[in-house]
């Protein structure tokens, strides 16, 4: 009786381990055929680093301190660009119940738990992706980050953790809305305040404490200052394992709540 | 077969609510061990929702449903494990190529990975698609996709098949070649199928038996000549207008429409 409920259980894992990989393995195959995709979505973080990085570079205030505002902003930047790629993986799902691959997937063996994972760590890959191009700009153009392997695995593991979280949140969405033009705006709506409601631009010491209470309670905050501390050195506070802890839990909930949400989307 | 050798699918007094809405009033039907059985009816008549339940894709309101002796609701695993699912809109990822789907599908229905790549050649050999497997899925035509999405379906070796309106959007020819793969898969292999359609002609020369659904509800089932001799008639587009007094095309909601074109659209 108990070894059959541990063979039960070892399958279990191990069907959620295989579909997590088969979704991640598919995510890769597509970034493979369409490796163009991660250069155009690059240009818009560039935008941010080169003109407003660059405009504001000597503004010591908004850096919190640092000497250069554009190193600053480079985490607050990968960040967001991963975001954008989240919010936006709820679009995906409303598209694939359109087109049945929703309810295919949900008819096979994989855990509901493993399609939501899987398609959090596909968003992960595509934020890799793109932050390993940002990182490549930043060294090409020497701004200072304090370059060492542990910090920019630290930083990029970070990033996926982050980014699945919000990939999660974006497919929690997508549960409760019926078209892709209805989701647009509810994504729009909801990533433009988790974004400056957050250290990505500036740090929290400037913010009224109104809005510094909502960023304390926004994962993209820890985040970024995980990820200034990794890759910059420089903190505003918190210890880097608060940022790890806090963050990681955020993607453990959303993804709880989505693999229970996420089958309504057919409904 | 189910595990007790009872059918393959069995469902009894299903009931499935929306809210308000009733999309299916209390269906009883079974399908044997190896039949091609036919779900018929306009859209909106419950069919798709009646699949969905059997993929546990939906919980019913009230009701039982098995298939190979699983409950849909408390062994929704065990049914996933041994069923094959092609949904009426195409459910290939265009973004993959033909073997990538393939290799994707075979990874997420339970096939061990030491058969993978003999299991993914038959199903390429069966449904013939070998000659277009680098292909991109959105460069295929409407029947390739169908049968690559057949050959998906078929990896895990499924006791049990549900096809939802499997041919619709495609042209004539296209549409007999599926239906040829499908029974060469049934004589191989004695797979059962369950199909939905609301094309009568097809019904008639493809399944064995057939159940009628209108408006939610399950109006006449049988063998196509017992219907048809049943009501005095010749085909069974006059059978559903005897049942019903309507004919076939007055059903369907406006969402149903949209989605039929879309799928037309998509075959191109």
């Amino acid at each position: 009786m108990l070894d059959a409920a541990v063979a039960s259980r070892a399958a279990s894992v191990d069907r959620l381990r295989n579909g997590v990989a088969a979704m991640a393995w598919a995510e890769l195959c597509k970034l493979r055929h369409d490796n163009l995709d991660i250069f155009t979505r690059s240009v818009q973080p560039l935008l941010w680093l080169f003109v407003f990085g660059t405009a504001l570079r000597r503004n010591r205030a908004l850096a919190g301190g640092f000497h250069d505002y554009r190193a600053y902003l480079a985490p607050g930047i990968m960040a967001q660009a991963a975001l954008f790629i989240a919010i936006f993986f709820g679009l995906a799902v409303i598209w694939e119940r359109d087109v049945g691959q929703l309810q295919r997937l949900l008819a096979t063996p994989i855990p509901r738990l493993a399609i939501v994972l899987g398609k959090a760590a596909g968003a992960g890959i595509r934020a890799i992706a793109q932050a390993l191009v940002l990182l490549a700009v930043l060294a090409l153009t020497g701004i200072s980050v304090r370059w060492s392997v542990g910090g920019v695995v630290g930083a990029l593991v970070l990033l996926v953790l982050g980014t699945g979280g919000f990939a999660c949140l974006s497919m929690i969405l997508a549960s409760l809305v019926r078209t892709r033009e209805r989701f647009m705006g509810i994504g729009q709506m909801v990533m433009m305040p988790l974004f400056f409601a957050s250290s990505a631009l500036y740090p929290l010491s400037i913010m009224p404490t109104w809005l510094r209470v909502v960023a304390h309670g926004n994962p993209l905050t820890y985040e970024v200052h995980g990820m200034r501390q990794l890759l910059l050195g420089i903190s505003s506070g918190g210890a880097l394992w608060v940022d790890f802890v806090f963050v990681g839990a955020f993607l453990a909930l959303a993804a709880g709540i989505a693999a229970r949400t996420y089958p309504r989307a057919i409904l | 077969m189910s595990r007790d050798g009872g059918a393959a699918v069995l469902v009894d007094g299903l009931v499935v609510r929306f809210g308000e809405v009733e999309a299916v009033r209390g269906v009883s039907f079974a399908v044997e061990a190896g039949e091609s059985f036919g779900l018929l009816g306009p859209n909106g008549a419950g069919k798709t929702t009646t699949i969905r339940v059997l993929t546990t894709l939906l919980r019913p309101t009230a009701g039982r449903a098995q298939v190979a002796g699983h409950d849909v609701v408390r062994e929704g695993l065990g049914v996933r494990r041994i069923l094959g699912y092609i949904p009426q809109a195409i459910s290939i990822d265009g973004a993959l190529t033909a073997r990538e789907n393939l290799e994707f599908y075979a990874r997420v229905t339970d096939v061990p990975r030491r058969e993978r790549a003999e299991r993914i050649e038959h199903a390429v050999t069966v449904m013939g698609l070998g000659d277009f497997l680098g292909r991109l899925g959105r460069q295929l035509s409407g029947g390739m996709l169908r049968r690559l999405e057949i050959a998906t379906a078929l990896l895990n070796r499924p006791e049990i098949l549900f096809l939802d309106e499997p041919t619709v959007g495609l042209d004539p020819t296209a549409r007999r070649l599926v239906w040829e793969h499908l029974q060469e898969l049934r004589a191989e292999a004695g797979t059962t199928f369950l199909v939905t359609t609301h094309q009568m002609e097809e019904a008639e020369r493809q399944c064995e038996r057939i159940a009628i659904m209108d408006r939610g509800h399950l109006v006449a089932q049988g063998t196509p000549g017992e219907l048809c001799a049943d009501y005095g008639v010749q085909t069974l587009d006059d059978v559903f207008t005897a049942a019903t007094g309507r004919t076939i095309e007055e059903g369907g909601s406006f969402r149903d429409a949209r989605r039929s074109r879309r799928i037309s659209r998509r075959l191109g």
